[in-house]
């Protein structure tokens, strides 16, 4: 602490990393996953393949709903998309006790694009799943799960900034790398993946934060609004409040081609997305949007261009051009960090930047983790490790390949487990932490060069079996022409091919150069060469 | 280990562990008032003012635990914390909308 500001840095850092490194790496592998939530959701529901959108899509779903739901309060289409080849369907009914219910979802359905069957998805969370786990965990309070993932990112903001002091010669460290030197190749590995995306580990930490700020941070509200949040929202982040028409008389609707055909033609999109109030009565009204240039400092709902007509006659009742509103800089300064985060604007080559970008925040995480266990097991000369630091080497196994090992039994517990099981989306999260948790009893058992070797073939064989499975299981694989049509299905078996391979590679690094000399910053999750000779 | 070593490792960990309290709970309380402070004297709309003191406020957090295990002594970086949070605090009451 007297020491210079470069060393007392030094020190938080490494405390600060290693007390929330374990949780802030889970955090950052699952959110990388999160760039596919969709994808993978797709992925894992493979009830949905076969659809995909046509021209007459769009009244289809219109024929679905009037069968579904001919007298409910309003319907909701959401056609395909790039990401989505299913219609989701729904509808708000027009009981007593869904008015109650304010703000309901309501009821939903998933139909077919090309046939307007509805369809029956198996029961899964999907990437939601994963999405859900990187900020709330699971089965923790929720508002106690938040708190400690938001604490754990503070700190790693505080890692970020100290990490940069602690490195004046930032750059220069940056080009230095020296491979197969035990702790210092951990330390370049560690400089480089940190300074490559350093701007985007700062965006997505700074933005984490801001995303609960009105959690974590609310006394600025109550002190400009005497606790009055809602009148600050209602300030900040106006909602437009929808007009409802009253009328119960029954009133037959005007054809909605035509209307489309208008709405397409107006805005020269495609439509995405259609919303009714009161069908079927007098005085309905239907909202006819399509896609937009995303804003990157925009809203993240609404505002994409539509027409409303009324549902009766087809009559124009307005325009909203979905063009940029003037929002202040400090709201926009927000919607600007929100977007990055969430990657909402992000067409896909985007979408694997910040892909790649997330791979090398597990990266910096994971090469930090090994790089304490390096240095220590490097001071021990030849002397046997302690209970603290064989403890730290299992809870870094465990919190890598453990996790990584879990991810794929989820994936290859979608594809087993029976359709009809009862809970079904639950027994696929129970596959994936009981196998997390017998990785973990695994890494205390043998908390050595051994246990690496052993978890990393696992990890090789599990995720290079997915695509197997999945041709074994399903029709839409790798060499069907469903999983081609939807990018999203082969690009979900290639990435396994190829993270497979890379946890392939990292088994033969630790296993060739054995002794725990070797290591390298070219596999970008980790490969626990140094971490592992403690006490081999 | 002689007996002074001894005695300065132990002041060590008091001033780690006083040094952490500042910057966890010191460094919470800094924000909180900064950013109520900042909120209520910002000279632009009311929600603006409140936005742009709460997204800063994370920054005011890093910079105090910075400063917590920065500083020569525990002493200097509780007073560091200390003193502006007070500032902060009274600023934020007396421009509160009454």
């Amino acid at each position: 602490m007297k020491n210079s500001l470069r060393q007392s840095m030094a020190w938080l850092h490494t405390w600060s990393g290693l007390l929330l490194g374990w949780l802030l790496l889970a955090m950052f592998v699952t959110g990388t996953s999160a760039y596919f939530r969709e994808e993978i959701s797709l992925w894992m529901e493979p009830e949905l393949h076969a659809s995909h959108a046509t021209p007459e899509t769009p009244e289809l779903a219109w024929q679905a709903l009037n069968r579904l739901a001919p007298d409910a309060r309003a319907w909701d289409i959401r056609l395909p998309d790039a990401r989505a080849p299913v219609v989701e369907l729904g509808w708000q009914p027009d009981t007593p006790e869904a008015q109650n219910e304010g703000r309901r979802r309501g009821e939903r359905a998933i139909m077919d694009a090309a046939t307007g069957e509805i369809l029956t998805p198996r029961a899964t969370r999907g990437g939601d799943f994963l999405y859900r786990f990187h900020f709330e965990l699971y089965g923790v309070p929720r508002l106690w799960a938040r708190w400690l993932v938001c604490v754990a990112t503070m700190f790693m903001l505080v890692a970020i900034i100290s990490g940069v002091i602690t490195h004046k010669k930032i750059f220069k460290d940056f080009f230095t790398f020296r491979p197969g030197k035990g702790q210092r190749s951990w330390l370049d590995a560690h400089n480089a993946t940190a300074v490559l995306a350093l701007p985007f580990h700062f965006m997505i930490t700074y933005s984490g934060l801001l995303l609960f700020m009105v959690m974590l941070m609310p006394w600025g509200i109550d002190a400009a609004y005497n606790g009055d949040r809602r009148a600050f929202f209602d300030d900040a982040f106006p909602r437009a409040t929808e007009t409802t028409a009253q009328s119960q008389e029954a009133a037959p609707m005007t054809d909605i081609a035509p209307l489309l055909a208008q709405t397409r033609r107006a805005f020269d999109q495609p439509v995405t997305r259609i919303e009714v109030n009161r069908p079927n009565r007098a005085g309905a009204t239907v909202s006819i949007s399509t896609d937009r240039e995303p804003e990157i400092t925009g809203r993240r709902r609404g505002s994409a261009p539509t027409l409303v007509f009324q549902a009766n006659s087809g009559a124009l009742l307005e325009t909203r051009p979905g063009t940029s509103e003037a929002l202040p800089a400090a709201v926009r300064f927000y919607n600007l960090f929100a977007n990055l985060h969430l990657a909402r604007f992000a067409d896909p080559a985007v979408r694997w930047l910040f892909f790649l970008s997330g791979l090398g925040g597990c990266a910096m995480v994971a090469t930090g983790l090994l790089l304490w266990v390096a240095k220590r097991t490097q001071q021990l000369k030849q002397r046997q490790p302690g209970a603290s630091l064989r403890l730290v080497n299992a809870l870094n196994m465990a919190s890598m390949t453990g996790l990584i090992g879990a991810m794929a039994f989820y994936f290859a517990a979608n594809r087993l487990l029976p359709v009809e099981l009862a809970q079904r989306e639950s027994w696929e999260i129970r596959v994936f932490f009981i196998s997390w948790l017998l990785s973990l009893a695994h890494a205390l058992w043998r908390p050595n060069r051994r246990g690496w070797i052993e978890q990393l073939a696992g990890i090789t064989v599990l995720w290079l079996s997915v695509p197997l499975l999945d041709m074994a299981t399903t029709g839409s694989h790798l060499f069907s022409a469903t999983a081609w049509q939807h990018g999203a299905l082969a690009g979900f078996d290639l990435a396994c091919l190829l993270l497979g391979a890379l946890w392939g590679y990292a088994l033969w690094r630790v296993a060739r150069h054995g002794g725990g000399k070797k290591g390298t910053a070219r596999q970008p999750r980790r490969s626990p060469g140094t971490a592992t000779g403690a006490a081999s | 280990m002689s007996r002074s070593a001894s005695s300065r490792l132990f002041y060590y960990r008091l001033s780690v562990a006083s040094r952490t309290v500042a910057a966890v709970l010191g460094g919470y309380a800094l924000s909180a008032a900064s950013t109520a402070a900042l909120a209520v004297t910002l000279p632009m709309p009311r929600a603006e003012a409140v936005v742009s003191a709460t997204v800063f406020s994370f920054l005011v957090y890093s910079g105090a635990v910075i400063w917590a295990f920065a500083t020569h002594s525990a002493l200097r970086a509780w007073l560091g914390i200390a003193a502006p949070t007070v500032v902060c605090v009274a600023v934020a009451l007396l421009g509160a909308p009454s």
